[in-house]
């Protein structure tokens, strides 16, 4: 270790603290607060709504998941239509983002996006921009890690 | 009472995103990912159907349980096909999710503008 370098390393840090120092500091208990209530109200109405179909649809709660899902898709599809679904998830962060209706929000604004670049490139080639990330991790994860717990199985008898 | 289930865990799974993007400094896509990624881990342990059983939507909204069911339906497949199962039942318990969002993002993009 020269001095050389442990000067630069020392400017290095006098300049992150600055930068920490001058940030403005990120409201993160309030952020926290509305991911947390948003969030768990999103859920409420996926509840609501899979109460619905057990009850006038015939699903058992398990199948009921799915039509649940479906719905709430399009029902954030049809929000950012209008342009309003973003203007809510900027507000409530992660609230909004977490939940299935972000994904399908992601999809639908890129799509909506893109229209003018054409259907093919612009709308098919871009819908998965921002969600493909989730589709790719996911499944990369679910096959390691389906494939060891089979292994695993396996050998364990 | 499941409501008051469903609410505390899915705003627990929302709030620890929004924690990963302002505390982790992940990115929105870093954040979602992890998440999913997490779901598809907890469901190799067996963990995430506990959490449905106690919070129904609370669990299956949010995006962990995409991961989840992506674990599911590849264990799912793998039990009656065999390891190519692994392969073949990824998508299995998915489709809803996935085939209903790019169907309905197609048909936003026909009838919609981009705003702003």
């Amino acid at each position: 270790m020269t001095a050389h370098s442990a000067d630069d390393r020392k400017a290095q840090q006098e300049y992150r603290l600055l930068v920490r120092e001058k940030r403005p500091p990120k409201p993160v208990i309030r952020n926290a607060v509305r991911a947390f209530w948003v969030g768990g109200l999103v859920c409420d109405l996926g509840q609501w709504i899979q109460g619905l179909y057990m009850r006038w649809g015939g699903f058992d709660r398990e199948a009921a998941a799915n039509p649940t899902v479906a719905t709430l898709i399009l029902l954030a599809v049809l929000l950012t239509g209008f342009g309003v679904y973003d203007r809510l998830a900027q507000w409530a962060g992660a609230g909004l983002a977490v939940p299935v209706t972000g994904f399908a929000n992601a999809m639908s604004s890129s799509a909506i996006e893109a229209r003018s670049e054409g259907l093919v490139l612009g709308v098919g080639g871009t819908m998965f921009k921002m969600a493909g990330p989730v589709i790719v991790f996911g499944v990369v994860a679910a096959f390691f890690v389906a494939l060891v717990r089979t292994l695993l199985v396996r050998l364990s008898g | 009472m499941i409501y008051l289930w469903a609410f505390v865990v899915g705003g627990l799974i929302c709030l620890i995103g929004q924690l990963l993007m302002d505390v982790g400094r992940l990115t929105p896509a870093h954040a979602m990912t992890v998440l999913v990624v997490a779901g598809a881990v907890l469901d190799g342990f067996n963990l995430y159907d506990p959490l449905i059983r106690l919070a129904g939507a609370g669990a299956t909204v949010p995006i962990t349980s995409f991961g989840h069911a992506l674990t599911h339906g590849a264990l799912m497949e793998a039990q009656t096909h065999g390891l190519i199962g692994v392969i073949t039942g990824i998508f299995e318990v998915t489709s809803a999710g996935i085939s209903s969002a790019i169907v309905f993002s197609f048909l936003a993009a026909l009838l919609f503008k981009p705003k702003g």
